[in-house]
C-alpha cells in the first residue's frame, strides 16, 4: 500500500473510531479517551514540518466539525504536530531510525521505552492543551489537572493496546536512499 | 460542514436506531397514552354546564389562536460524554425549522435549544452543555430560577437563584418558566434530588435529576413559538427607546 492511501485510510478510520466509538463512551466526566491523533503520531518521517501541521489541522478540524466546537482539537493537533519533529530528533537512536524506517513505531524508535515516551509526551501535550482551552472557560484548576492526568493515562493505555493489536509491518529501508 | 457531518451521523444513526427501538417505542406509547387521556371523550360533563359561544368571526380558530407549533424531528446524533454536548436533528431550514427554539423529547421533557440550522440539519445545544441556561420554575410554589449544568454527571442539573424563603422539597418537579420565547410554560426539566443552602447568599443550590433520558434519544419535537418575532420586535423597540 502506498503511503498516501495508507494515510488517507488511517485518517478516515481513526476519525470514525473516535466519533462513533470512543465519544459514545461515558466513563466519568474526568476521563475522556482520545485516540484519533495516532494519525499524527504515525505520520511518516519524510513529511516536511508545514505539511505535518496542515494535515494535523485538518484532522483536528474534522473532529471539531463532528463536535460542533470549532478550534479546540485543531489547536491541540497543530501543537503536537509542531512539537513532533523535535521530539523525534531527541528520542531517535543514533543509528538514525528515521532514515531506515518510514514512520515512528516501537521498532523504528529503538525499543518500547522511547516509543512510550514519545507517545506519552505528545498525548500529554495534546490533552493538556485541549483541556486548558476547555478549562479556560470553566476557570477550575483542579478540574484541569485531574482531567489531563487521568485522560492521558487512559489514552496512553489505549494507544499501546492499539499498537499491540495492529502490528504495523515496517520494512527496513536501505541507507542509500 | 454541518451538512457533511450530518449525513455521516445519519448513516450511523440508521444502525443504532434498531438497538434502541424498544425504548423509543415505550416512550412513544407513554406519550400517546398521555394524549389519549386529554381527549374530550374521556370526560363526562354534567348537563348543567353552559356552552360558551364565542361571538367573534374567526375563520380558522386553530391557526389564529395558535402560539406554539410542535415540529417533529429525528435525532441524528447525540453525545453526553463531553463538556459541550450537542444534538443533531435531521430537519433543517428546508423543513421549516428555525434557530432559537426549544426542543423536547416525546414526553415533553426539555432537551435543549436549537442553535444552528443548515438546509437539512439542525444543531441543538443540549441541556448538558456548560453554557446552557434555561429559565425554570418550581411547579409547586412558582419560584423562578435558572437551570445550568456543571459538566459532570449527565443525569444531574443545577437549579440556582431560588430564594431560601421558597418552599422546596425533595422530589418536586421543576418546569420551564415560559418567561422566554424559547419554551412554553410547564415542560418538565427535572425533579429535585438535593437541596444545598448557599452560605454566602440567600439562595439555594438545588440538584436536579433530569427528566429526559439523554442516553437514548431518538425522536424530538422542536417547539416553534409563532409569536416570537412579534415579542422580540417589541422588546427591541423598548430597548431602543430607553437608550
Amino acid at each position: 500500500m502506498s503511503t498516501l492511501v495508507k494515510n488517507i485510510l488511517r485518517f478516515v478510520l481513526l476519525i470514525l473510531a473516535q466519533v462513533f466509538v470512543l465519544d459514545k463512551i461515558h466513563v466519568n466526566y474526568l476521563v475522556t479517551p482520545y485516540i484519533y491523533f495516532l494519525f499524527i503520531l504515525w505520520m511518516p518521517f519524510q513529511f516536511s514540518k508545514p505539511v505535518q501541521m496542515i494535515l494535523a489541522f485538518f484532522l483536528g478540524f474534522t473532529l471539531d466539525s463532528f463536535g460542533h466546537n470549532p478550534g479546540f482539537h485543531a489547536a491541540a493537533c497543530v501543537l503536537i504536530a509542531y512539537v513532533r519533529p523535535y521530539l523525534i530528533n531527541l528520542l531517535i537512536p543514533q543509528e538514525s531510525g528515521d532514515i531506515n524506517y518510514n514512520e515512528p513505531s516501537i521498532k523504528s524508535m529503538g525499543g518500547f521505552i522511547p516509543y512510550t515516551l514519545y507517545a506519552g509526551i505528545l498525548t500529554f501535550l495534546h490533552n493538556g492543551w485541549l483541556f486548558l482551552l476547555e478549562a479556560w472557560q470553566f476557570g477550575n484548576v483542579w478540574y484541569f489537572v485531574a482531567k489531563t492526568m487521568l485522560s492521558t493515562i487512559i489514552t496512553l493505555v489505549l494507544i499501546l493496546i492499539t499498537e499491540l493489536l495492529f502490528n504495523r509491518k515496517q520494512q527496513f529501508r536501505t541507507n542509500t536512499m | 460542514m454541518n451538512e457533511i457531518t450530518g449525513h455521516i451521523n445519519n448513516q450511523y444513526n440508521g444502525i443504532t436506531y434498531y438497538f434502541q427501538l424498544k425504548s423509543t417505542n415505550d416512550s412513544l406509547v407513554k406519550a400517546n397514552a398521555e394524549l389519549y387521556n386529554k381527549l374530550k371523550t374521556d370526560f363526562e360533563l354534567p348537563d348543567t354546564t353552559n356552552k360558551i359561544v364565542i361571538n367573534t368571526i374567526k375563520v380558522d380558530s386553530l391557526i389564529l389562536g395558535r402560539k406554539y407549533l410542535y415540529k417533529e424531528a429525528k435525532v441524528v446524533a447525540n453525545s453526553v460524554s463531553s463538556q459541550t454536548n450537542y444534538l443533531v436533528l435531521g430537519r433543517g431550514s428546508d423543513q421549516q425549522l428555525v434557530k432559537d427554539i426549544g426542543v423536547v423529547d416525546p414526553n415533553n421533557d426539555v432537551i435543549g435549544i436549537v442553535t444552528d440550522v443548515s438546509s437539512n440539519f439542525a444543531v441543538v445545544m443540549s441541556l448538558l452543555h456548560k453554557d446552557s441556561r434555561i429559565s425554570a420554575k418550581l411547579k409547586k410554589g412558582g419560584d423562578a430560577g435558572m437551570v445550568t449544568w456543571d459538566g459532570q454527571d449527565p443525569t444531574q442539573l443545577t437549579l440556582s437563584e431560588i430564594r431560601k424563603s421558597a418552599k422546596v422539597a425533595k422530589g418536586d418537579t421543576v418546569v420551564t418558566s415560559g418567561f422566554t420565547t424559547t419554551f412554553p410554560y410547564g415542560l418538565n426539566i427535572g425533579t429535585i434530588q438535593e437541596i444545598i443552602p448557599e452560605k454566602s447568599t440567600s439562595h439555594y443550590i438545588i440538584k436536579l435529576k433530569t427528566c429526559a433520558n439523554f442516553y437514548n434519544l431518538q425522536y424530538a419535537y422542536a417547539i416553534d413559538n409563532l409569536q416570537k418575532d412579534e415579542i422580540n420586535r417589541l422588546l427591541e423597540k423598548a430597548k431602543k427607546e430607553s437608550q
